[in-house]
């Protein structure tokens, strides 16, 4: 399931949601994203996520399918956030869930690098005095060669 | 044709979308960057980086060869940002 919305999620309570009638889950791997200062001399005052909605909500469906193509899943979550947020506050939330550990852990990691290169958004920091855009980093692409290796 | 455009390119254009009619003879995403940097300085300004400019043609990621027609929703937008050191 993907979720886009503005307001803050409460992980508990999204788990008990997304396990509620999954008798055959062996385990649930989880990862939650979120703000923080990169600069410890400025301090950042927030990040406002921007995004494209319907290409993020299509964006998102791929690579959760993606996922479930390569592993054996019984159920999975991603929640993104968007408007301004300050540091500390959650940003994105990824479940998966699945019989055997080893399929939650590899396909949990492999929604976050690919959500982090492919869907649409946008991150712009507000500082005292400036506001900046967040650039585009090659290590996020970089991540995602691992993936190409192991579908080789 | 729709036209959208996301983080410091619409603050460049000053614009977040607009409709054009497409001219006979655009044919490509290519060819509408050409046309569309013609049209002014803030649009020049805003589609300077061609090679770190990301467009996506009916939600679809796209590239400058990829073919448009009039009916069609093109975004402009800067490489998506995930995130730092992490």
């Amino acid at each position: 399931m993907i979720k886009l919305q503005v307001e803050d999620f409460d992980v508990s309570r999204e788990l008990s949601v997304m396990l509620s009638g999954h008798k055959q889950v062996g385990g649930v791997c989880t990862f939650v994203g979120l703000v923080r200062e990169y600069d410890s001399s400025e301090p950042l005052n927030s990040l406002t996520l921007e995004h494209y909605p319907e290409m993020t909500k299509k964006e998102l469906i791929k690579i959760e399918k993606q996922a479930k193509e390569k592993w054996t899943l019984k159920d999975s979550l991603i929640i993104h956030r968007y408007g301004r947020l300050v540091p500390s506050d959650q940003i994105v939330f990824v479940a998966t869930a699945s019989a055997h550990r080893s399929d939650a852990f590899n396909s949990c990691e492999y929604i976050v690098d690919y959500l982090k290169t492919r869907a649409p958004f946008w991150k712009k920091e507000e500082y005292k005095s400036r506001v900046k855009w967040v650039e585009a980093r090659s290590s996020d692409e970089d991540a995602l060669n691992k993936w190409e290796e192991v579908a080789n | 044709m729709k036209l959208l455009y996301f983080a410091w390119i619409r603050d460049d254009i000053g614009l977040d979308g607009e409709e054009i009619s497409l001219p006979d003879g655009v044919k490509t995403v290519g060819e509408l960057i050409i046309l569309l940097k013609s049209r002014g300085e803030s649009y020049e300004r805003g589609l300077r980086a061609s090679e770190e400019l990301k467009v996506a043609v009916n939600l679809e990621y796209a590239n400058l060869d990829t073919p448009i027609s009039d009916s069609d929703e093109v975004a402009f937008f800067p490489p998506v940002t995930g995130g730092k050191n992490d």
